[in-house]
């Protein structure tokens, strides 16, 4: 029925009193939502109660979304602050970028992955466990960049920081983010570089 | 070495990514041409962009969209907040804090006594404010508590008249 219609019509109909069209956005940004919150919150049962927050304070509060960004980009800072409401809340851990200690918890989340149990998984698996091990500034920047498919300066627009930097810290994630596939999926990836 | 690694791959990857510019473009496709080193490093860096471009986002329970219908089925949508949010009073509590403020500093200046200097008493230089006798209004304890209990009546009852406005707003928007 709201086939083909873009973000801001279909908020223009939910505002309008048509409730049942807010299940367009909901269907369209599922994805995008629930992956930046797995990226954050590191569970599939904490990431859907936060893509569902989401969706309901977006609903809620869908009368200040002035149209100025991306629908997206509005969605995204709604799941950085539901994400940390939830981490305090469940008293988990915040890591930061900077924090020393990230990859070693990583690390040690994923130590039990072994190698014959990595071989059945499908590349595209892979490549979700590999960014699931990074931080959260780096899936997020990552998964902002690739998944939900944002230029660079939608992504820096998104982050709240500049072009440069986000130039420099997408850089960064996938520095990061070589390293952990050369740990961990040394073989796969140079079958599927020289197949 | 391993900053001289690091530039070249921060290069390559804006290469990759289309954000090089063209003089920069040109370049590096040469280097990538002629020497075996950025050629591999390229590839290596390709494989990984075309590994992300093709990984796709993860998605929630089957059941994801109808749970969220549900749950925004019992809750309203708030009034903007710009709707609600009315300038005047910002700027009446700015320009009522703006006021008690100037009222303390010329309080403040008033009981300044210039000691020596006078040339230099900022007190001196203004004699509307040295003709009151403010001590006349400001010396008993009594006075001054009532003082602050009016403010906080003012901010308690604007506060009031901000909750009644907001209410009003939503019902009747709802």
């Amino acid at each position: 029925m709201h086939t083909g219609l873009d973000d801001n019509e279909i908020i223009r109909s939910v505002l309008n009193g048509d409730q049942q069209a807010y299940a367009q956005l909901v269907d369209r940004y599922q994805n995008y939502v629930f992956t930046l919150a797995l990226r954050m919150v590191k569970s599939r049962e904490d990431a859907e109660e936060v893509a569902q927050d989401v969706f309901v304070k977006a609903y809620r509060y869908l009368a200040d979304f002035k149209g100025a960004s991306k629908f997206s980009t509005w969605l995204y800072a709604i799941v950085n602050n539901t994400c940390i409401t939830l981490m305090r809340k469940k008293k988990l851990v915040v890591h930061s970028l900077d924090q020393d200690n990230v990859f070693e918890l990583a690390d040690s989340r994923d130590s039990g992955m072994r190698a014959d149990k990595v071989e059945q998984k499908s590349k595209q698996q892979m490549v979700n466990q590999a960014i699931s091990m990074l931080g959260p500034d780096d899936a997020a920047i990552i998964s902002l960049f690739y998944k939900a498919e944002q230029s660079m300066e939608e992504t820096a627009t998104v982050l709240g920081i500049e072009v440069n930097a986000a130039k420099v810290r997408l850089h960064r994630a996938r520095t990061r983010l070589k390293e952990k596939m050369e740990k961990y999926f040394a073989e796969e990836l140079s079958v599927w570089q020289n197949p | 070495m391993e900053e001289q690694m690091m530039q070249m791959e921060q290069r390559l990857w804006e290469l990759i990514d289309g954000q090089a510019s063209a003089s920069e473009r040109s370049s590096l496709e040469e280097l990538i041409r002629t020497q075996n080193e950025w050629r591999e490093k390229y590839e290596e860096l390709l494989g990984i962009n075309r590994l992300l471009l093709h990984s796709e986002l993860d998605a929630p329970s089957m059941r994801f969209t109808k749970n969220v219908m549900e749950e925004i089925a019992r809750i309203h949508i708030a009034p903007a907040t710009r709707t609600y949010i009315n300038k005047k009073i910002i700027f009446a509590i700015a320009g009522f804090f703006l006021f008690l403020i100037l009222g303390f500093l010329v309080y403040g200046f008033g009981l300044m006594r210039s000691q020596g200097t006078p040339d230099i008493s900022i007190a001196s230089n203004m004699p509307e404010v040295d003709k009151l006798n403010f001590s006349i209004f400001f010396s008993n304890k009594w006075v001054n508590a009532f003082m602050m209990i009016n403010i906080v009546i003012g901010l308690f009852v604007l506060d009031n008249y901000l909750g009644r406005k907001r209410k009003a707003m939503r019902e009747g928007n709802i």
